[in-house]
């Protein structure tokens, strides 16, 4: 018995059949549970631009308070609106991967490391009865272990902050995971993104806890310093020159 | 009946996996910092924990002896694959928490353990309670650890605020140490201590003895 059962064709043939049977489980599994999956994600992106444009969603009705925002496209390369591509099914994530729909950046530009850089790319408008109330621009770039992913929104001087949020990164769990400590994104509204006159942004993570009246400082994550540093990149980088400053400054004079 | 009873309840005092093995202490640090998480945890670790030995135990008589590590970990890699998927799906919230922590599951010694020790030698019934009683042994130790955390470390339970924050104009001054893994060795330490006082007989035998001091 033990020595037909230790033989090496048995052995092959056990590791055949449960290898086999645990990739039908697993792959079954993970098929049956992707629209569910993916529901949730996207559920996650709208209910984080809410909650960084500071739409208050009443009983996890996300479509509906969704509704009040607008998505448009934005061309990278002129800073103004545009309608060639379908900002419905525009994915920024894939464009940045195909170098015809992207433009690599040179090391000196790249400070969030994203290496590329899609030339549309899709913001969302929260718009009242005085025009736009609040915009929301998409930013990301690398921490420490991956690339955060997340939503930074203006008021509608597009200077001060209105939020912040991340919502797909892989940072440590209680130090760097703390960018989505609600406390941590507290800090974030009220603080002003350039200084006066200037269209370089100054806003930045500082060691410690910041100063109340230092409009550009933001509190550090704690223990986490390249996560921190990570953060201060990518939002100088999307609102800097080669992000959304030249879009912001037409939108401001009423030129997008 | 009585043998079944005294499988699936002696991990979780007399024989516990955490405290008197000291099993699968890794993830008992990593994921205690508030008791939400904690208890998504121990459900998925005891699921993962009882399925793995339940299989196990069925194919344990055609396991060829050389590659039943191997087997094993397949057999409980696929379960905590399919666990993760699930939470991802329908606790998305959580399983952002968890997030490694729940892949991690496929190292945690309690799981790989009970498979060896006791899955590969009984049936399928007992292992499946073998399995279920460990689970709860850890769960009652992380459970604990948690509870501690989360009050002295953020002053609050299951995210309910027990202890006021200063932070939000009360008056209970937050232990950070409390919110940062090393605490849990602390936390641990204590509950073997406690649980060590009771049950004087888990004690283990002095293997030396300190010298006196010599002059």
């Amino acid at each position: 018995m033990s020595n037909s059962k230790d033989s090496v064709s048995r052995t092959v043939i056990v590791a055949l059949v449960l290898c086999v049977v645990c990739s039908v489980i697993v792959s079954a599994a993970a098929v049956m549970l992707r629209d569910k999956q993916k529901a949730n994600v996207i559920n996650e992106k709208k209910m984080n631009i809410l909650a960084a444009a500071g739409i208050e969603v009443v009983n996890g009705d996300v479509a509906t308070a969704f509704a009040t925002i607008t998505p448009k496209l934005v061309d990278m390369r002129t800073g103004r609106f545009s309608d060639d591509e379908d900002v419905a099914t525009y994915d920024m994530r894939k464009a940045a991967k195909d170098p015809s729909k992207a433009r690599a950046l040179t090391p000196d530009e790249d400070i969030a490391s994203i290496r590329k850089q899609s030339l549309y790319s899709t913001v969302y408008l929260v718009e009242g009865e005085q025009g736009i109330e609040r915009i929301i621009l998409p930013i990301h770039g690398y921490g420490l272990w991956s690339t955060l992913y997340g939503f930074i929104a203006l008021e509608s001087d597009f200077n001060t902050v209105a939020g912040l949020g991340f919502y797909e990164h892989a940072e440590t769990p209680g130090l760097g995971g703390e960018v989505d400590n609600p406390r941590w994104k507290s800090v974030w509204p009220g603080k002003k993104v350039y200084a006066q006159g200037s269209s370089i942004p100054e806003i930045g993570l500082i060691k410690g806890k910041a100063e109340k009246v230092n409009v550009h400082d933001i509190d550090g994550l704690a223990g986490a310093t390249l996560t921190s540093n990570g953060v201060t990149n990518l939002v100088k980088f999307w609102l800097g020159k080669n992000g959304f400053a030249p879009f912001l400054a037409k939108l401001k004079a009423g030129d997008a | 009946m009585a043998k079944t009873r005294e499988i699936l309840l002696s991990p979780i005092f007399t024989n516990n996996p955490i405290a008197l093995q000291i099993l699968g202490v890794c993830s008992a640090l990593a994921v205690t910092s508030s008791l939400k998480v904690t208890l998504v945890m121990c459900l998925a670790l005891t699921v993962v924990t009882a399925f793995s030995n339940f299989f196990i135990a069925c194919i344990r008589n055609q396991v060829p002896g050389s590659i039943r590590i191997i087997v094993q970990m397949i057999i409980i890699a696929s379960l905590v694959i399919v666990v993760d998927q699930v939470l991802k799906a329908y606790a998305y919230e959580v399983s952002k928490q968890l997030s490694v922590f729940v892949g991690l599951i496929i190292t945690n010694c309690i799981v790989m353990g009970r498979a060896e020790a006791f899955a590969m030698q009984n049936p399928p019934i007992p292992s499946f309670f073998d399995g279920i009683g460990n689970g709860l042994g850890y769960s009652v130790v992380l459970l604990f650890v948690a509870t501690v955390r989360e009050l002295i470390g953020s002053g609050s339970l299951y995210g309910f605020e027990i202890l006021p924050l200063v932070t939000n104009g009360g008056w209970y001054y937050s232990n950070g140490l409390m919110l940062l893994p090393p605490s849990a060795f602390f936390v641990i330490g204590g509950f073997i201590w406690l649980l060590r006082n009771s049950k004087i007989d888990q004690v283990e035998a002095v293997e030396y003895k300190l010298a006196s001091h010599t002059k």
